[in-house]
């Protein structure tokens, strides 16, 4: 029973979901590893498609693995997917919850709320680079990347508006 | 003006159903991230909470492990209405996306073959990752400017065990986050 890909999904989601501190975009390369790499449940083009279906659709980002799931075993595995990226962590939110503001002052607490920034921070950028690397297959999305990143990070611009250029710039057959 | 007065903003608490409605409305709204949809909901429109109230939840959303929003769901919902508040904020916030994202996988498992779904498909992707290479400079920005010099050490420590040498998650964060909670103990 230890081969049935339901378990390997709710296995490696579940344990994902306690240490991905930065949400759904610090999963991306654990994700693609598990998916991609270890499991070879989907292909490198498989897992970009996912993830830009993740972002246009309604929602939290994290949704990435129900359609992994999906793919893997259909809709048993999309819910045993979502089911394992949430719960664990939803029941550790619910208990810290009750006792959080009780340390609102405590000088442990503050240091690993200023501690997690940065591991934080390096499990996203690991997100763009993994996914720059299957995306990014020739010049032109590369530019399409790097004009994308220079607006996000001067404007404060509407993310469906930049998804709505690169899918017609991808559709007219540039990519 | 009406004879009834209005409340003060901290004594509004939602019932469960206003509870789960606004969640599922923050949900479908939130392209590119939830966190403004959430905000005007619960703190400009319905006067849940007041906006340090909401930031200092947000924050603890932030530092937990899982998807920031979910986890914003849990601890709001159960701040309302304990674990009964938590259940139904979490199935409003996810419940409307899952049935659309659910078509969805269903849609590519059929076409994700079509040439041209590919293309379109490729192009988001190319934008998508600018959108996170953005996150992550504004992320950095303030972390690189500052006078410790730990931070960003850790910062490039987890993208070298994360990126480039690909050893799993778990592993880089059980030796990167003692260390860097450490340093900030110390720093402080």
């Amino acid at each position: 029973m230890n081969d049935s890909p339901l378990v390997s999904l709710f296995g490696y989601f579940a344990l994902l979901s306690l240490f991905a501190v930065g949400g759904a975009n610090a999963a991306i390369p654990e994700l693609h590893r598990i998916a991609v790499e270890v499991m070879q449940w989907m292909t490198d083009r498989q897992f970009a498609d996912s993830f830009a279906i993740a972002q246009v659709s309604p929602g939290p980002n994290i949704i990435i693995v129900t359609l992994i799931g999906y793919h893997v075993a259909g809709l048993p595995g999309a819910a045993v997917a979502t089911t394992a990226m949430c719960g664990p962590t939803c029941i550790v939110a619910f208990l810290v919850a009750r006792i959080w503001d009780r340390f609102k002052e405590a000088r442990w607490r503050i240091a690993i709320q200023a501690g997690l920034v940065p591991v934080s921070l390096g499990l996203i950028g690991a997100s763009a680079f993994v996914l720059a690397r299957s995306a990014d297959h020739n010049i032109y999305a590369a530019i399409i990347t790097a004009v994308t990143a220079l607006v996000g990070f001067a404007t404060r611009i509407n993310p469906l508006w930049i998804f709505l250029v690169g899918g017609l710039l991808g559709l007219s057959g540039w990519l | 003006m009406s004879a009834a007065a209005a409340p003060s903003p901290t004594s509004v608490r939602p019932t469960l159903s206003e509870l789960f409605r606004a969640f599922a409305v923050v949900s479908v709204s939130g392209f590119g991230g939830a966190l403004p949809w959430a905000r005007r909901k619960i703190v400009d429109q319905k006067h849940w909470m007041t906006a340090e109230e909401f930031n200092e939840a947000f924050a603890l959303s932030q530092f937990l492990p899982g998807p920031n929003v979910v986890n914003f769901s849990v601890v709001f919902g159960s701040r309302f209405g304990g674990a009964p508040g938590a259940a139904v904020a979490l199935a409003g916030l996810m419940g409307p996306p899952l049935v659309i994202v659910t078509i969805l996988a269903v849609l590519y498992a059929r076409f994700g073959d079509l040439e041209v779904l590919s293309r379109i498909l490729a192009g988001i992707t190319a934008a998508a990752v600018g959108l996170l290479i953005a996150v992550v400079a504004k992320m950095a920005a303030p972390l690189f400017r500052k006078r410790w010099d730990w931070a960003p050490l850790i910062a490039i420590a987890a993208f070298i065990g994360v990126a480039i040498m690909q050893w799993p998650l778990p592993l880089v964060f059980l030796v990167l986050a003692p260390v860097s909670v450490a340093l900030a103990w110390v720093t402080r």
